[in-house]
Formats: C-alpha cells, sequence, structure tokens
C-alpha cells in the first residue's frame, strides 16, 4: 500500500518526455500512463523506479483518427474509449474486447497504449494487436520507427520498446468491407485477466473463401502469440462450422503454463475452445460486412 | 388490528436512512481519523508458515529517522499477556497466541515485529530493514493431514494438532445398524477469506492527564470489545471508550480482539500518544479469520421410501494456527443444526477439531449454520441418487411439519416455529419445477446440460444468553433506549453496532410506528460506548430480533407513559386516549386532543405537574433476553447451464423464497438476501483460500482469489414469506444470513445435477470452471 519512494516528473510535450527519459541511467525511470498496473505493482513494492514520468497529460498521445486507409489509435485512448468509439464501428472487437476487460473503473483510466506495452501474458489488447496486424509507433531520442505486431512481443513482460522509447500510438488497416473481427475470452475469475483469450480476424474472398485469417493469441502462456497453424489450414477453405473447429484441434505454437487457476491441459482445452468461438463470430462478421 | 394503530410503518419500504452520506463518499471510518501527534504502526509479518526465529535484528530499522520504536514478540511478552483465545472457555487446551511470535512463527502472515514511527512512510521503509532469519520448519494445512503421527506439531505444548473432540447429539449406532440402507459421503466446505471492503483498523489514544483510553475499532462489536480490551490490558474499564466508526463490512471477521488492536491499544498507554493502525490489503488476507474450513464424512441410514432414520457426521474443523475469540463455536453450531430442516430422530456429530499452519478460522455470514446446511442439504441429495428417488421428495418426506413445532432436534436444539412447506411451495411454483425439468429433458437431447437445485435450509439467529458462560459471545441479551426531548423528537440508542446491516433505518421505523411520526424524526446513535452504556453487538442475526425487540418494548413503554401523561392534561381516562400522527385524541369527543410536542414538554415539568408517581421525562431503557433462538427458513431453487466445453457454470434463474418472521422494511431484508447470495455463489463456484504443501498461501490476493463481482451474477428472485417468530415480541426470525447459508448447496446441487448424465457423481467448492471440466473429462475416461 505504501510504494518505496521516488521522482515525479511531469513532462509538457513528447518531446519533453523523451528527453527526461533520456536523461536517466537505464532501468531506473518507470512511464506512468493510466496506472492500473504500475502503480499497484508500486505499492506491493514489487516495483520501485526511481522515476516516475507521467505522460498521462499529454493529450498529443490521445485520440482516435483515420488516415490513408488506416486507423490511428493513440497510445494514451482508454479501454472506455474505445468501448464507444464510433470511429472503430467496422471492427467492432474492440468494443467487445474492451467490454470484458478489467471493470469499469479500469476502463476508465486504462489505456491502451499502457495495455501494449506492459505486455502482461493474459492482457486483452495483445490478441487483437496481433490479429489486426497493428503496427506500433515508437518516439525516442533518436527519432521515430514502428514495429509490427509480429515483432512487437519479445516475451512476458517484454517487447520492442527500447530503453528511453515511448509507444506513442498504433495503426490498423481500416475495414474492406469484407472482413470481420472478435474476441473471445476466458476470465479467470480473480483478476478478470484472460486464461486464454483468442482475437480472430477473417479476410473473405469474392468467393466466400478465407482469403486470409489472423489469429492472435493472450493467456496462455509465454508473450502473446499468432497461431500460425489455425491460419495456415484456414487459408483458402470455404468455411463451415466444423472446419472452423477442426482447424483448432491442435495448436502446436502453444506453450501452455501450469498455474493455480488453470493448467496446460485446460488451458489447451479453452485455447481450442475460443479459438473456434473467436473464428465463428469473425466470420459472420466478415460475411455480414460484405454489402 | 389495534384500533389506534398509526401509520403502517411495519412493512415498509422506507429508503435507508445511511446510505446519502455513505454514498456521497462522506463516510468516516477508522482510517479518516486524524489526531494530533498520531503515530503509525506496522507489522512485519511471517512469509513462512512454520519456522524457528533464529535471529531477529531490528537495529537498522530502530535508526532509521522518524521510527520512535521497534518491538520484536519477545520484547513485548515481557509486558504483555497473550491474547485472548477460545472466548476464556474452560476445557480448551487454547495454546498461547502472543501479540506478536515468540521465537516461532505458525502461519504466513503471523505477526513478527512492530514498527512505531512518525508517519506511514516511515514505518513501512523501516520495516523493511528488520533482518530474520528463519529455521523453516514443515509445515501442514491438511487437517486430515495435520492428524497424522507423521505431522508436523504445532504446539509442542499440546503435543499433537488435536485441538479438541466433542460428541454432540444422541445414539445413532443402534438406529445406523437397524437401518434399511447406509448412504455415506464425504463433503468438504472450503476455507474462504470473508474480505469486507474496509480492511481492519484501529486508532488508540491514551489521554495520561484523564486516565482515559480511546479505541476507534473497525468493529461489529465495540462493547464485548471494551470488556475484552480492559481486561486484557488490566485497564479500567469504566476509563475505557471503544467506537465503532462507519464500519465497511464485517461479515463476522470484525467480531474478535485481535493481536494488532490490542498491541494499538498497549503502545498508545506505553507511550502516551495517539497511534493508528490499517490494515493492507494484502495483509487482511493473512492476518483477518479466514472461514469454513470444515469436513464431514456422513453415514445416513435411511429407508427405500427415503426417510431418513438415523445420521452421523466426523466432522473434522481446521482451527487454523491459534483460537481467535470464538472459533471452536463454528464445529459445534454445525453439530447443534446437522439436522437442518429435517425430522431425523438419530443423529450426532464428532467434532474433531485441528491446528493447521494456516490463519486462524472464526466467524463468516453463516457461522456454523451455512456449514451445517451445506452437509445435510448435499446429503440429501446424495440420498435421492442413491435411491433412485426425485431430490424433491426426498425433501417432502423429511420435513418438519408446521404442526411439528416446537421441535426438538437429537443435538438438542428446539426449532421454535416455523412453515418450511410453505417456503418450499411457493418456490416450485415461482420455478415451474415440473416445466423446467422438461426443459432440462429437451436440452439434454440437444447436448446442452441444465440443472436444477434445491436447498430448503433451517438454522437459527438471535441466540440467547449462555448459561453459566464466562466467555466471550455469552451474552445474548440486547438493550435499547427510547426517549423523547421536549419538541417531540425521539433519540434511541442502541447496543447493536450495525455496519451495513441499515439497522438504523429499521430501528428509527419501529419507534417511530409507535408515536406516529417518520423516521426522520427518530434519531439512532450506535457504536460509541460512551454514548450507549450497554450493548453486545452486531453478529448472528441478531440486530433486529434481539436488538430490535429491545427497541420496540421501550418504544412501547414510552406510548404508554405518553399516552398515560396525555390523558392526564386531557383530563380523559387512558384508556380513552387514541394516538395518531403523532397527536392525542379523545376517542369519545374527537374535537379534543393534545399533539406529541405539547405532552412531551410538558414531561420535563416537575413531578407535582405530572399524573401521581409518574417520573418526569418521556424516557424508558429495556433489555431484551430471547427466550430461544429463532428458527430461520426457506427455500432456494436454481437452473445453472454447464458449458461442457470450458466447464464454466452459468445461473439461468435463481429463485429463494426465505421467510423473515416479520419483515421491517422488505427492501433492506431483499438487500441482505442478495448480499448474502453473491457470498454464498461465490463460495459455490469461485472462492477458496488454499495453500501449497510448504504452507503458502494459493490466493493471497485479489489477483488469485476470487471475491464474486456483480458482473459474475445472476439477477436475483427473492420473496419473502412472513411466518411470526413465537421467541420475540417482533415476530422477526433474522435474514442477514439466508443468502450466505442457502446458495452454495443450491448452486452445488444444480451442477451436479446437471453433470449427472455425463457420470460426474461428486464434486468439491469451489466448482471453478477447470475443476468441472476436469471432472467432466475424468467421467469420460
Amino acid at each position: 500500500m505504501i510504494p518505496a519512494a521516488f521522482e515525479y516528473a511531469v513532462p509538457r510535450s513528447l518531446e519533453d518526455a523523451v528527453a527526461v527519459l533520456a536523461d536517466c541511467e537505464a532501468g531506473t525511470a518507470a512511464i506512468l500512463a493510466g496506472g492500473m498496473s504500475l502503480l499497484p505493482t508500486m505499492k506491493l513494492r514489487l516495483a520501485a523506479p526511481a522515476l516516475l514520468v507521467d505522460i498521462g497529460r499529454l493529450r498529443e498521445l490521445a485520440g482516435i483518427s483515420r488516415a490513408s486507409g488506416r486507423l490511428r489509435i493513440g497510445a494514451l485512448t482508454t479501454h472506455a474509449e474505445l468501448l464507444a468509439a464510433p470511429e472503430l464501428a467496422e471492427w467492432r472487437v474492440f468494443a467487445e474486447t474492451a467490454g470484458v476487460l478489467g471493470d469499469p473503473q479500469v476502463r476508465n483510466r486504462g489505456t491502451f497504449g499502457g495495455s501494449l506495452a506492459q505486455a502482461h501474458p493474459a492482457a486483452d489488447w495483445p490478441a487483437v494487436f496481433l490479429a489486426l496486424r497493428g503496427v506500433a509507433c515508437l518516439r525516442g531520442s533518436r527519432g521515430e520507427r514502428s514495429v509490427r505486431s509480429e515483432d512487437f512481443f519479445t516475451g512476458v513482460l517484454t517487447t520492442a520498446i527500447a530503453e528511453g522509447e515511448i509507444l506513442t500510438h498504433v495503426t490498423f488497416p481500416a475495414g474492406d468491407g469484407r472482413s470481420g473481427a472478435a474476441y473471445s475470452k476466458m476470465r479467470q475469475q480473480a483478476s478478470g485477466m484472460a486464461l486464454a483469450g483468442v482475437a480472430a480476424r477473417i479476410t473473405l474472398d469474392t468467393a466466400g473463401r478465407i482469403e486470409e485469417s489472423t489469429v492472435g493469441v493472450t493467456g496462455i502462456g509465454g508473450a502473446p502469440f499468432r497461431a500460425r497453424s489455425i491460419e495456415q489450414r484456414l487459408s483458402g477453405l470455404l468455411p463451415t462450422p466444423s472446419i472452423l473447429e477442426e482447424s483448432c484441434a491442435d495448436v502446436p505454437e502453444a506453450d501452455p503454463t501450469n498455474d493455480l487457476h488453470a493448467d496446460a491441459d485446460y488451458r489447451r482445452q479453452l485455447l481450442r475452445v475460443h479459438a473456434t468461438r473467436a473464428l465463428t463470430r469473425a466470420l459472420e462478421r466478415a460475411r455480414s460486412a460484405i454489402p | 388490528m389495534r384500533r389506534d394503530a398509526p401509520p403502517d410503518l411495519i412493512g415498509a419500504r422506507v429508503p435507508r436512512v445511511e446510505d446519502p452520506r455513505l454514498l456521497a463518499g462522506r463516510g468516516a471510518y477508522v482510517d479518516d481519523l486524524q489526531l494530533p501527534g498520531m503515530l503509525q504502526l506496522d507489522i512485519l509479518r511471517s512469509p513462512h508458515a512454520h519456522a524457528r526465529i533464529c535471529e531477529l535484528d531490528v537495529s537498522m530499522a530502530r535508526a532509521l529517522p522518524g521510527v520512535v520504536a521497534v518491538y520484536t514478540g519477545r520484547d513485548l511478552a515481557q509486558f504483555l499477556k497473550p491474547v485472548p483465545s477460545a472466548g476464556g472457555m474452560q476445557g480448551f487446551n487454547a495454546p498461547p497466541h502472543h501479540v506478536l511470535a515468540v521465537d516461532r512463527v505458525r502461519f504466513v502472515g503471523e505477526g513478527v515485529a512492530a514498527v512505531l514511527a512518525q508517519d506511514r512512510y516511515i514505518a513501512r521503509d523501516a520495516r523493511e530493514l528488520i533482518n530474520v532469519t528463519y529455521d523453516v520448519l514443515p509445515a501442514v494445512t491438511d487437517p486430515g493431514v495435520a492428524l497424522t503421527p507423521q505431522a508436523p506439531v504445532l504446539h509442542d505444548d499440546i503435543g499433537s494438532n488435536r485441538a479438541f473432540e466433542l460428541r454432540i447429539g444422541n445414539d445413532t449406532q443402534a438406529a445406523l445398524a437397524a437401518s434399511e440402507r447406509i448412504i455415506s459421503g464425504r463433503f468438504i466446505n472450503q476455507r474462504v477469506i470473508p474480505g469486507p471492503m474496509e480492511t481492519r483498523g484501529a486508532v488508540a489514544h491514551f489521554e495520561p492527564w484523564e486516565g482515559r483510553l480511546t479505541v476507534w475499532l473497525s468493529t461489529q462489536a465495540p462493547h464485548l470489545m471494551k470488556r475484552e480490551f480492559a481486561r486484557y490490558l488490566d485497564f479500567p474499564e469504566h476509563r475505557l471508550r471503544v467506537v465503532a466508526p462507519d464500519v465497511g463490512g464485517a461479515f463476522g471477521a470484525k467480531n474478535n480482539p485481535y493481536a494488532e488492536e490490542l498491541l494499538a491499544a498497549a503502545l498508545s498507554l506505553k507511550h502516551g500518544v495517539p497511534l493508528k493502525w490499517i490494515e493492507e490489503r494484502s495483509e487482511h488476507m493473512l492476518a483477518t479469520s479466514h472461514a469454513r474450513a470444515q469436513a464431514v464424512e456422513v453415514h445416513a441410514g435411511v429407508r427405500a421410501d427415503g426417510t431418513v432414520q438415523a445420521l452421523h457426521y466426523r466432522l473434522t474443523a481446521d482451527m487454523g494456527a491459534y483460537y481467535h475469540a470464538i472459533t471452536h463455536i463454528g464445529p459445534m453450531m454445525t453439530a447443534a443444526l446437522m439436522t437442518g430442516a429435517y425430522r431425523i430422530a438419530h443423529a450426532a456429530t464428532d467434532i474433531i477439531s485441528v491446528f493447521t499452519n494456516a490463519t486462524p478460522t472464526d466467524p463468516y455470514r453463516g457461522f456454523g449454520r451455512a456449514e451445517a446446511t451445506y452437509f445435510i442439504e448435499r446429503t440429501m441429495d446424495l440420498i435421492a441418487r442413491e435411491l433412485g428417488l426425485d431430490v424433491l421428495e426426498v425433501r417432502r418426506r423429511n420435513l418438519i411439519r408446521p404442526e411439528e413445532f416446537p421441535c426438538t432436534t437429537p443435538t438438542g436444539h428446539v426449532h421454535e416455529s416455523g412453515n418450511f412447506q410453505l417456503c418450499l411451495d411457493r418456490a416450485l411454483e415461482r420455478f415451474d419445477y415440473e416445466g423446467t425439468r422438461r426443459e432440462q429433458a429437451r436440452l439434454r437431447a440437444a447436448g446442452r446440460y441444465l440443472g436444477i437445485g434445491i436447498a430448503t435450509h433451517a438454522w437459527r439467529a438471535g441466540f440467547p444468553s449462555v448459561p453459566g458462560g464466562k466467555g466471550y459471545v455469552t451474552s445474548g441479551w440486547e438493550k435499547s433506549t427510547v426517549s423523547i426531548d421536549a419538541a417531540g423528537k425521539i433519540r434511541v440508542v442502541i447496543g447493536t453496532s450495525p455496519h451495513g446491516q441499515g439497522v438504523v433505518t429499521t430501528t428509527a421505523q419501529i419507534v417511530a410506528q409507535q408515536f406516529g411520526l417518520l423516521p426522520q424524526d427518530v434519531r439512532v446513535i450506535h457504536g460509541d460506548t460512551d454514548a450507549v452504556a450497554q450493548g453486545n453487538g452486531t453478529m448472528g442475526s441478531r440486530s433486529l430480533v434481539v436488538g430490535g425487540s429491545a427497541t420496540l418494548l421501550a418504544a412501547q413503554q414510552v406510548r404508554a407513559k405518553a399516552i398515560r401523561l396525555a390523558a392526564h392534561l386531557l383530563q380523559i381516562d387512558p384508556r380513552q386516549v387514541v394516538l395518531e400522527s403523532a397527536c392525542f385524541r379523545d376517542a369519545g369527543n374527537s374535537q379534543r386532543g393534545i399533539a406529541l410536542t405539547e405532552v412531551a414538554a410538558h414531561a420535563f415539568a416537575g413531578p407535582r405537574d405530572l399524573p401521581d408517581g409518574m417520573e418526569p421525562c418521556l424516557e424508558a431503557a429495556v433489555l431484551f433476553e430471547p427466550a430461544n433462538f429463532t428458527t430461520c427458513f426457506g427455500t432456494h431453487v436454481c437452473a445453472v447451464e454447464v458449458d461442457v466445453q470450458t466447464g464454466a457454470a452459468a445461473i439461468r434463474r435463481y429463485i429463494a423464497i426465505d421467510d423473515a418472521g416479520r419483515a421491517i422494511n422488505p427492501t433492506l431484508v431483499e438487500g441482505q438476501i442478495h448480499g448474502g447470495l453473491a457470498q454464498g455463489i461465490g463460495q459455490a463456484l469461485m472462492e477458496g483460500a488454499s495453500y501449497d504443501s510448504a504452507g503458502q498461501p494459493l490466493a493471497a490476493s485479489l489477483l488469485d482469489y476470487a471475491t464474486p463481482k456483480a458482473s459474475d451474477l445472476p439477477h436475483f428472485e427473492v420473496e419473502l414469506t412472513e411466518t411470526p417468530s413465537t421467541v420475540n415480541p417482533l415476530g422477526a426470525r433474522g435474514i442477514g444470513e439466508a443468502g450466505a447459508i442457502g446458495a452454495p448447496p443450491a448452486v452445488v446441487n444444480a451442477v451436479l445435477d446437471a453433470l449427472a448424465p455425463l457420470g460426474v457423481r461428486h464434486l468439491d467448492m469451489p466448482l471453478t470452471p477447470q475443476r468441472v471440466w476436469r471432472a467432466i473429462q475424468e467421467a469420460r475416461a
């Protein structure tokens, strides 16, 4: 409940924030956005950063916009904003995911960027980020760079964000009138985080076959990952319920963990079930997106 | 109907008068209290379940600027006694429970050192600077294993982990032997964490010049605490004041005088300054009482028609590492109520209570009775299944009938009155039992698994005083004082200590009703032992049953006196006075009357202006002692669908028909049932405080311990029946625990009914999705 002593900085601009971070000794500063994970960790003294850099007031990092066929979500966009964003109507997966994430208090304060940057192995947004093939935009003292979602998560609680870099926003392809995406999740009963969470996107060709699918997985163990075995199996198929189910029967790239709430067998089962459910809804949405 | 019945506030849905302040965030809890010069107390706790303390070095912590003192268990043992245990009952092997561990720790979370510092930050930093070296010992947290000869022994003086053994009931051996059939099972009522929103906390303030000690405490029983603190500290009780400010929930876990709270008071005395101790949530999970933690081996002797002829339990009760105040009462209460709502001629429980390297257990909503209800209601389903009978049929056959009250059970409990069939019939009607059974068959054919669960519960509330009792919670009376001021408004002082029950509202209703006033004309004072001379506290569904009865009787006495005075002023016979809408009228001449305000003002006159022998002031104090426990009962029925792919159980319908006796405020009764159902469903499906083999708690934070949230719960269909109790003048039965008692067996029975076609015969709570899925896989294998 009482964190260790720390310094607190409130940069006035992104430039400022980057400069403050550049001045810090490596590993001593933490970036504070919504604070929904960092602050409890500090209160339990599991984390004790010497400096907190509060970027929460940088309005340039908030908000949703659209440019050149892509959607842009600012890192400080809250879960609650994503739950209600009219700009994201074509990707119902955002509202769907925000609606099963945390509780109203967390959704009001927690941020999209914070969730990705923290890379908690059971967080929900990483699955969606992977399934929609987002691109993370980072800013550091050496300028801007982009990282594709499939390269972003490097391990449990680790990402491609380098020391001194700030995740500023994420871009996604806009809807194309023949794609749909969905998220299906089993909540861990206490924390509400994913015991298994699967985001799936399906794009249909003109014949109604699966032109492409992407499946992002969280909660199973290790870093969030793409279930490429499912994606490959589905490629070019005319989808039926049994085809979707069969495609999820075995996901060799999963390496499930054992913990109090779910052992590896059970996590494997949840992955099968929720991958099937996410794909089924994604397919319905892709079909209904077709004019 | 009384001819002068005032507007009917009894049974009215009066909004809670407590709410506006609390909802606006204007509540004042212990942690809101700030006193000048107040120090902060922080406790270092054991990370080990069982260990010897080899070295305890507090020198670095003592040297930190801002630290006033650091104490170890050995330091404190120089001037403090062990904390009160097991209610001071005779014949109990109560091992010493030191304020802080002396040389040895026996559960994760046991206090090891205490820091007193100028602020909370310094106290917490100092805690990090204490160095402890432990020699870790083997631990045991499973009560069954704790009884084996090779188990590590917690208390060397006792020599084994057996806390106490006791048999309650009549002879069952012969009856079992003579039964047509014996059906056996084993049921566990798992260890859970009560988890109120507000953790524990205390502010202690010793004022040397006044010789006065005040303790603000997050407690449900300030008067019990005053008595215990005075005895423990050898401090004159008449100079000790305990105040329960707003209390953010307790559920039974806050009527124990805890080590940290006694320590706060003792250190305030020693240092002569005010000090505060506030429990962190992570401490709360380890150091505040856990609950339930009972298991039974059941043998039921039955006839083929489902009649239960004899019932025997071997009950193993997990005390945890030490006794808290009434830890030992839990299994006794379970045994006393083991026959539930049924007429069973032969019944007995053999209790074995066990010490384990786990947090001590103590009351939690439904203490002992939730366990008893779970065991008997699971047993009823087991009997039905073994005999191939409908679960409803078995219950109907054994239920105590309305004409059989008062009904003495083989375990010595007297059910005073009741109508169990009424609740059952109404529940089945509303649920459409037959229709739902058909629906179940239809869904099964389609590969969906719906289950129906029933619990017909009967238990007891509002305990009477324990004859010869010298222990902790042995006084069953409650006291209320009703006084009317010169403006005709009323002040009621009550001995219970409401902390969420809504008793301020119901008390105002009971009193206002007597005078034809509005609830807002009545102010209710509670929770401060300086303002309330005598009381016991809020626990065991007694606030309304016992405290409300004292209030009613006191209000009636004042009313009678006011009528006599009004008659005197109107110069008519008191029998001719009609009191309505705060006005006394002459029944013989409706034009003549006198307002309550006038009568109230006149009551302050000298005795010569009052009727012969009447003392000034409209005031009365009544102490009410119940003749017996009330019998509380109801029927809960639910439908649960299990997703066999994930094991998740979803409650489709939940119907609770409970008998409140006389319901003073149905909205508050329903609220009480809702809260209890949340906790009962939580226990059934989500909660469990388990340990690994080294005694490390596996669910020591709210990230792992699944306290139910609103989003986890179904819509509740709650209805009340009103069968007045015969043991108190209000006719109230006590409803605060009904939800927590009825829900676990109703939900578990439903899940197992859903899984029956898959071959799953037994599951222990919590029925988490993983546990259910695993059982389905094993049954299929």
